[in-house]
């Protein structure tokens, strides 16, 4: 057999679809109901949530050797997503005194497998941050673009929530939510009582149910193992397999795409190459049209791998935009003991998966010494106990008096330290600061000169720093929860990470948010921009990026709503191109 | 505890393993492949299926883990210990799953021996109770501990999560700390009594 030998199939699709998470998902999803015939290229296996063979969820800790611990996964056994920031075989590197960790799901779905539900729009202040604070970047949209595309995924998809009226925090199409777990009342009572506000967070989840093809969520809190009744949003369960049913659509996975394919007289995308990555033959698709949705970082590479005499620079990319303005999330958590909490009675505490309230970002940046805001997620409560389970106690043991109301020596062994087990069980909460960053041009990935991967496609090296504006906004978030721990009349665990700590103040390392944007960003000027305001490459019409590699910012939300709305309408624009023959 | 009842606890925890994936969810394929259990992905099988069946602690390491676990996690009026809740065979497991954990464990053992030794003229596992009570209140509690004792308490420390992780985690464990979901619910919020026991409403 020669695998060099490029198998080309016949079919010339209306569109190839590189991507299956919610970018990719949702343009698949909205081409079939319109009756294109598309072609969707996954990089990973299939999966769906409702089949056996792939059903993590109600499994108990005691299944897995290993307690559910995160040796072959990173968010443990039992979570959904194959794959993670090291994958054997697709390695990336960073340049000296840079980093950044770079999360990859190989499977249908993608990181939509991952993610916490979280499902934030936008704010009118989020398009235009630059106007508004002099640094960053202006999208080429407005809210009142978008919004009514947040209506339609709201309604499409499902997302529970509150009304709340908060100017950049838009309400939507609401189920109802959960009622907050008891630590949650207690945060929301602590918090409000120093102006903090927590209201009722907002996660695609199905609180009700909204068609006949989807159930209602049973409260197990485990949507990171994916949903067997699709009560949860996950690309696979609520997008590709509903659009494989149309029959417009050929899903292939296992095929990770090495470039896309172009006409050298005309310069328009003609298809893609891939690899099959189970047989290791090269193979193409042809199309009339390229969606790219690999993800941030896989849709820069795979656009700067796309070199030919035309496009020297890598395809679409003749702004030299392509792979700067990299921006993740910022993150900084904390943890406290809550001592009113021990001793506490049982019942089933599950509730959805992750948590019931939030704090949106509730202050003006003029006011403070950093551009940008942050929301506050929390976590707590009597959970399934999983690895890790009652670590570290011997920090805590001594600090807390005993049932005779003594203190006793810290650590300890025996049925007095069993016994604390059980006491402190449900006692503890967390909080976790997800912030907005400030999209610099000196943070990109390019390709790497020297490496591949086992494929034999260059790999990406990425240069990435954070500024003094995410390091001051950590140490705000530190701040905060101090105040809000005391409040709580907590003990707050370890020491409050200083400028010293991580990567000041405990901001986690770029890349490990997971929310990741920004490297084939759209704009109005082709000078500074390589997408125009429909996520169409100014450079090639027939391509377009409907992942978060097209947005200029990230905004304190988590960006998983915005992919959806925005794939959507591009969608929408390009089917109307097409009707218009302009494509 | 005495050698016949530490190896009792031994073959205990070997059948109760409560590590084994319960569900085998695919159907046997026709050919004679290993079986994927569900949720699991291929290489992640073989590598749990090749970890099981290699050994990391000699039957004196183990014994030493087994009679540490149940000083840490004994049998009381509401569960079983440790060794009956099967942590040694997970913390056997995590030594070959985790490898930066065997140093620490292997050498923590030939630490604990050593002291024992000079002690008492044994190691730990052929101590009396009161000897090896002895020297684990050396070692068990962090801030008391002498400078001589700091690489046991480390040492300690990390038998200590160990056997927590592993206890609660099992079915045993689980039930004694009172976890009753991981089951289909209708969430209808905190009950009313616990509402009023924090003065809290809705």
């Amino acid at each position: 057999m020669n695998t060099f030998q490029i198998k080309e199939a016949p079919t010339v699709y209306d569109v190839a679809i590189v991507g299956s998470g919610a970018g990719g998902g949702m343009a698949a999803y909205q081409l079939t109901k319109a009756g294109a015939k598309v072609v969707l290229l996954e990089a990973g296996g299939y999966f769906d949530p409702a089949d056996p063979k792939y059903i993590t969820q109600l499994k108990w800790p005691y299944e897995s050797p290993r307690r559910g611990a995160g040796t072959t996964r990173p968010f443990g056994d039992f979570d959904a997503a194959w794959g993670g920031w090291d994958i054997e075989g697709e390695p990336y590197t960073a340049a000296k005194g840079t980093e950044f960790f770079w999360f990859r799901s190989r499977m249908l779905g993608g990181r939509t497998n991952h993610w916490g539900r979280i499902s934030l729009r936008f704010g009118p202040d989020d398009f235009k941050r630059r106007s508004l604070t002099g640094v960053g970047e202006d999208w080429p949209i407005s809210y009142e673009d978008i919004s009514p595309y947040y209506d339609a995924v709201d309604k499409l998809v499902g997302i529970f929530g509150s009304k709340e009226g908060i100017r950049n925090e838009p309400d939507g199409f609401f189920l109802p939510p959960p009622k907050p777990r008891l630590h949650e009342l207690m945060l929301k009572k602590a918090a409000t009582s120093i102006g903090i506000p927590v209201i009722p967070s907002r996660l695609s989840i199905l609180t009700k149910p909204i068609n006949k093809d989807r159930g209602q969520c049973f409260y197990c809190a485990q949507c990171g193992r994916a949903c067997q009744a699709y009560a949860d949003f996950s690309s696979s369960s609520v997008l590709c397999i509903p659009a494989m049913k149309t029959g417009n659509l050929s899903l292939i996975n296992h095929a990770m795409v090495r470039e896309v394919l172009t006409d050298p007289n005309t310069g328009l995308a003609t298809g893609v190459s891939y690899v099959d990555t189970i047989s290791m033959q090269e193979k193409t698709v042809r199309a009339k049209t390229v969606m790219l949705a690999a993800s941030t970082c896989e849709t820069a590479r795979l656009l700067l791998n796309s070199k030919s005499s035309r496009f020297p620079n890598g395809l679409a990319n003749s702004s030299g935009v392509i792979g700067k303005y990299l921006n993740d999330s910022t993150g900084a958590s904390r943890s406290a003991f809550i001592p009113a909490l021990m001793d506490r009675k049982r019942y089933n505490e599950d509730g959805v998966g992750g948590m019931h309230v939030f704090t949106p970002w509730w202050l003006d940046n003029k006011k403070l010494d950093f551009p940008r805001g942050y929301h506050i997620e929390y976590g707590g409560g009597m959970g399934m106990p999983g690895y890790g389970f009652g670590g570290g106690i011997e920090n805590l043991n001594g600090r807390i008096p005993g049932r005779n109301g003594q203190k006793k020596a810290a650590g300890g062994y025996g049925a007095g330290l069993k016994d604390d087990y059980r006491r402190f069980y449900g006692a503890y909460i967390g909080m976790a600061g997800r912030g907005e960053p400030v999209p610099l041009e000196s943070n990109y990935c390019e390709i790497d000169p020297n490496n591949v991967d086992k494929y034999g496609i260059p790999t990406l090296r990425f240069n990435y720093k954070w500024s003094d504006y995410e390091v001051k906004q950590a140490k705000h978030m530190q701040d905060t929860f101090e105040e809000i721990i005391h409040a709580l009349g907590g003990i707050a665990l370890g020491s409050k990470p200083g400028p010293e700590s991580n990567h000041g103040y405990g901001l986690e390392a770029p890349g490990k948010i997971i929310h990741e944007v920004g490297t084939v960003r759209m704009g109005n000027d082709p000078k500074t921009s390589a997408l125009n305001k429909y996520q169409q490459a100014h450079d090639v019409k027939n391509l377009f990026v409907v992942d978060a590699a097209a947005f200029p910012s990230q905004g304190d939300k988590n960006v998983t709503w915005t992919i959806l709305a925005s794939s959507w309408r591009t969608s929408e624009y390009l089917f109307d191109q097409v009707k218009k023959k302009n494509l | 505890m005495k050698r016949r009842d530490t190896l009792k606890a031994i073959s205990l925890a070997g059948f109760g393993l409560a590590v084994e994936p319960v569900e085998a969810a695919v159907p046997a394929p026709p050919e004679k492949k290993p079986v994927i259990p569900g949720g699991r992905q291929p290489f992640e099988a073989e590598r749990d299926a090749k970890l099981k069946a290699e050994k990391f602690f000699t039957p004196h390491e183990l014994q030493t883990v087994t009679v540490l676990c149940d000083i840490i996690i004994p049998a009381d009026e509401r569960s079983g210990s440790a060794s009956q809740a099967g942590v040694p065979a997970f913390i056997e497991f995590m030594m070959k799953d985790q490898p930066r954990n065997q140093t620490p464990m292997r050498g923590g053992i030939r630490w604990l021996d050593n002291k024992c030794v000079a002690m008492f003229g044994k190691p730990f596992v052929q101590c009396t109770k009161a000897q090896q009570i002895q020297i684990v209140d050396k070692i068990a509690y962090p801030e008391q501990a002498s400078k001589d004792m700091t690489q046991g308490v480390s040492f300690f420390s990390m038998m200590r999560n160990f056997t927590a992780a592993g206890f609660f985690t099992s079915q045993i464990g689980i039930k004694d700390l009172g976890y009753v979901g991981n089951t289909p619910n209708d969430w209808q919020g905190v009950p009313d009594d616990v509402l009023k026991q924090y003065g809290l409403s809705y």
